[in-house]
């Protein structure tokens, strides 16, 4: 009764590790950010890539930082990230062998719809943050060294603030749940356009300022370095990456829309 | 997938509708869980027994050990998970990394220490009233782990379903492990984090629903086996 | 009723000698300098008042525990051995399943097991209660499985330590029938009790204990008439000794 017991055991062990084996179209993984993914953007775009090449892309959404860090340990096949200074060091230590533009999209400052530091009247983002700074109004900062973090951290210096104090407020978090703290506390944030449309959890969150060229926010794709990873699918990755960049691609990209609005706009050369 | 303002409207909406992707992340989820659950219980219910019935020197501190690691972080198992099967790590060439066996790794290491640990009290105490007679009948060490495991098995489903809920509840490791690639490697509890971070919390708290009800459905089954064998066995 | 009834012409038993055996635990000597020999297909009885040493006894000459003193030395082939407790072990299955489990553990073919499990259940007169659990029978029920599964064992020297100390008079009676039926067949008994006329009833000789000290070891006729030591005097007067 007992063998039978465990027979029963490993027969149902070894169906459920069969089903969970993986089938066998050919794909690549993909590290990229999570403003791409929680948009929605892939989703529209990789099946019209799946339909023409048969391949197909698995996506790793996390931060910039996460992202590098995993392609560098070659542990996937290409990246799409938007941190261009930080890619081109990524090729410059030899990680990477090739990196373009592919699309844009933008920053937008996101705050509590009363705006105590009237960053709405603001002229420029520098002006929008030292108010913010000055007023000591509450600011998520996502904290987590992603690209937008990054960003983020760029506009300070250039504003001349150093961001410390009760009210800077460091949720070393995603996008998504950065913006659902600072709903819960009223608290302003920057975020990419991207995420922020698709956002569905607003509460007293409105936009409160768009449109500066500083917060101009570009993607780029990265092929990884074959000499590194020779374990890699790099014929397969430079079909996404020629795929990204060609006509077909930028019109895929620039077809995506969510309400209404079209949240990436290609730019590649 | 559906979505409404309640998250009881879309838990139910989401089990109605029969929606297919929600399908196949539950589907998964059980796999991945199921499959980890049943590794970890081969591997630990042994060593538990093991554990209750030799004692040797450094036999405490593995006790300890193993008491300790029942809180192991779940992300701190998927960190090391990750790391180990990483391209740059020891068993990168496995190519496990971001698929279903990586995130059963992963659930092994947390759920092991629960098994191990739970069945060492339980034979143990099970041994202490059984010793003498199963000495007396003549039977080695080895011989009485069997007859130990057989007999607190009542009291080891419990300990097996324990390290079933905390497989199907942990996200820490199944994210960094798997990657939550849509389709491949996204479970329920993923799923969930991802709808979070999209703001979408009734269809996140659906989703969480729904893992409750699953998990509660494999509590009922073994629920019901337990009652049936206690009524028959005394 | 079947071949297990049958007296057998046992070949001899191996005497099993005790020599200069002790038992000390945390410091508290608990049975010392003790040596007898056991020899033939008697049944020895041992007595004692409570704390006397007779479950120790037991447990080292069966060999459940290792003395700290002395050793158990069996002259010649060592018998096999069974052991019915105070409080009967029984698995977490049907009587059935503890008898058939015992078989398994003895070597016995496994096509076998359920007919020789089902004759000791009726020979012991628990055949309605096969399928029961054996952990919600009776007292007397469960004591008797226990015995039941010791018949089984064929064991050639039993130990039984307070066998009967639980149960009730129909029960003790059933106890002690199954102990000389183990006796008929030519298995060698060694029984604690603390029940004086349970003893008359069964020795045929008898050990004394007391304070962890071999007092007596004498025909059974001799110690119940004329005891040797004031202590099992005083003991058979039915006085506090200790």
């Amino acid at each position: 009764m007992r063998t039978r017991h465990t027979l029963t055991a490993l027969g149902l062990m070894s169906l459920s590790l069969t089903a969970v084996a993986q089938d066998e179209t050919p794909y690549i993984t993909l590290a990229s950010t999570t403003s791409t993914e929680n948009s929605g953007l892939f989703d529209a775009i990789i099946p019209q890539f799946s339909e023409t090449s048969g391949i197909d892309v698995r996506v790793i959404a996390v931060g910039t930082g996460q992202a590098f860090e995993i392609a560098r340990r070659g542990d996937a096949d290409s990246l799409l990230v938007h941190d261009t200074a930080g890619e081109e060091r990524f090729v410059a230590e030899g990680y990477g062998t090739e990196r373009a533009d592919v699309m844009y999209n933008d920053f937008v400052l996101i705050g509590p719809s009363e705006d105590p530091a009237s960053i709405r009247e603001a002229e420029t983002v520098e002006q929008a943050f030292s108010r913010i700074a000055e007023a000591e109004a509450p600011f998520a900062s996502r904290g987590d060294d992603s690209g937008t973090n990054r960003a983020e951290l760029r506009l300070w210096e250039a504003a001349g603030v150093e961001p410390d104090g009760e009210w800077y407020r460091e949720l070393g978090s995603g996008m998504g749940p950065t913006l659902n703290t600072a709903a819960g506390m009223d608290a302003y944030v920057m975020a990419d356009r991207a995420t922020w449309v698709a956002f569905d959890n607003r509460q007293n969150l409105v936009l409160l300022f768009e449109g500066d060229d500083a917060l101009f926010n570009q993607y780029g794709s990265v092929l990884i370095s074959e000499e590194k990873h020779p374990h890699l699918k790099h014929d397969l990755a430079q079909q996404w990456h020629d795929w990204l960049l060609s006509d077909a691609g930028q019109q895929a990209i620039a077809d995506f829309e969510v309400k209404g609005q079209q949240l990436f706009f290609p730019n590649a050369e | 997938m559906p979505q409404h303002d309640s998250a009881f409207a879309t838990a139910l909406a989401l089990i109605l509708d029969l929606d297919p992707t929600l399908l196949g992340i539950v589907v998964l989820s059980l796999q991945v869980s199921l499959s980890a659950v049943l590794i970890a219980a081969l591997l630990a219910l042994p060593l538990g027994a093991a554990l209750a019935l030799w004692r040797f020197p450094g036999r405490g501190v593995l006790v300890v050990a193993l008491n300790a690691l029942m809180g192991l972080p779940p992300v701190v198992a998927g960190l090391a998970v990750y790391l180990l099967l990483s391209r740059a790590g020891p068993l990168g060439e496995l190519g496990l990394l971001f698929t279903p066996g990586a995130m059963v790794v992963a659930q092994v290491l947390l759920v092991l220490p629960i098994i191990a640990a739970l069945t060492r009290q339980q034979v143990e105490e099970l041994h202490l009233e059984y010793r003498e007679q199963l000495r007396s009948l003549g039977l080695s060490r080895l011989r009485m782990i069997p007859t130990l495991l057989w007999d607190a098995r009542l009291g080891l489903m419990t300990v097996v379903l324990a390290g079933f809920g905390r497989a199907s509840a942990e996200v820490g490791a199944v994210m960094i492990v798997g990657g939550n690639i849509d389709g491949v490697t996204r479970v329920m509890t993923t799923a969930i984090v991802l709808e979070t971070s999209k703001g979408n919390l009734p269809l996140a708290l659906g989703l969480g629903i729904v893992l409750l009800g699953l998990v509660g459905l494999v509590n009922a089954a073994a629920h019901l086996v337990g009652e049936t064998a206690r009524r028959r066995l005394g | 009723m079947n071949d297990m009834l049958q007296v057998h012409t046992p070949a001899s038993i191996a005497p099993l000698e005790l020599d200069g055996l002790g038992f000390t635990h945390r410091g508290q000597p608990l049975l010392s300098d003790l040596s007898l020999r056991l020899d033939g297909c008697r049944r020895t009885l041992v007595l004692g008042p409570n704390g006397a040493g007779k479950s120790l006894l037991m447990r080292l000459a069966h060999g459940l525990l290792p003395p700290t003193h002395g050793r158990v030395r069996w002259q010649g082939e060592v018998p096999r051995q069974a052991m019915v407790f105070q409080r009967p072990v029984l698995l977490k299955r049907s009587a059935l399943a503890n008898l058939t489990y015992a078989l398994a553990v003895h070597g016995t073919p496994r096509l076998r097991r359920r007919t020789l499990a089902r004759q000791a259940l009726e020979r012991f007169g628990l055949g309605a209660l096969a399928h029961r659990p054996a952990r919600v029978l009776s007292g007397g029920e469960q004591q008797r499985l226990a015995l039941a599964r010791a018949w089984l064992l064929e064991p050639r020297m039993l130990f039984l330590d307070e066998p009967t100390s639980a149960l009730d008079p129909a029960a003790i009676k059933a106890v002690e029938d199954a102990v000389t039926d183990f006796h008929w067949r030519g298995t060698r008994i060694l029984m604690s009790t603390h029940d004086l006329h349970q003893a008359r009833r069964l020795a045929d000789e008898v050990i004394f204990l007391c304070g962890g000290r071999l007092l007596e070891h004498s025909p059974a006729e001799r110690f119940f008439t004329a005891p040797a030591t004031p202590q099992a005097a005083a003991f058979l007067r039915g006085e506090l000794v200790w």
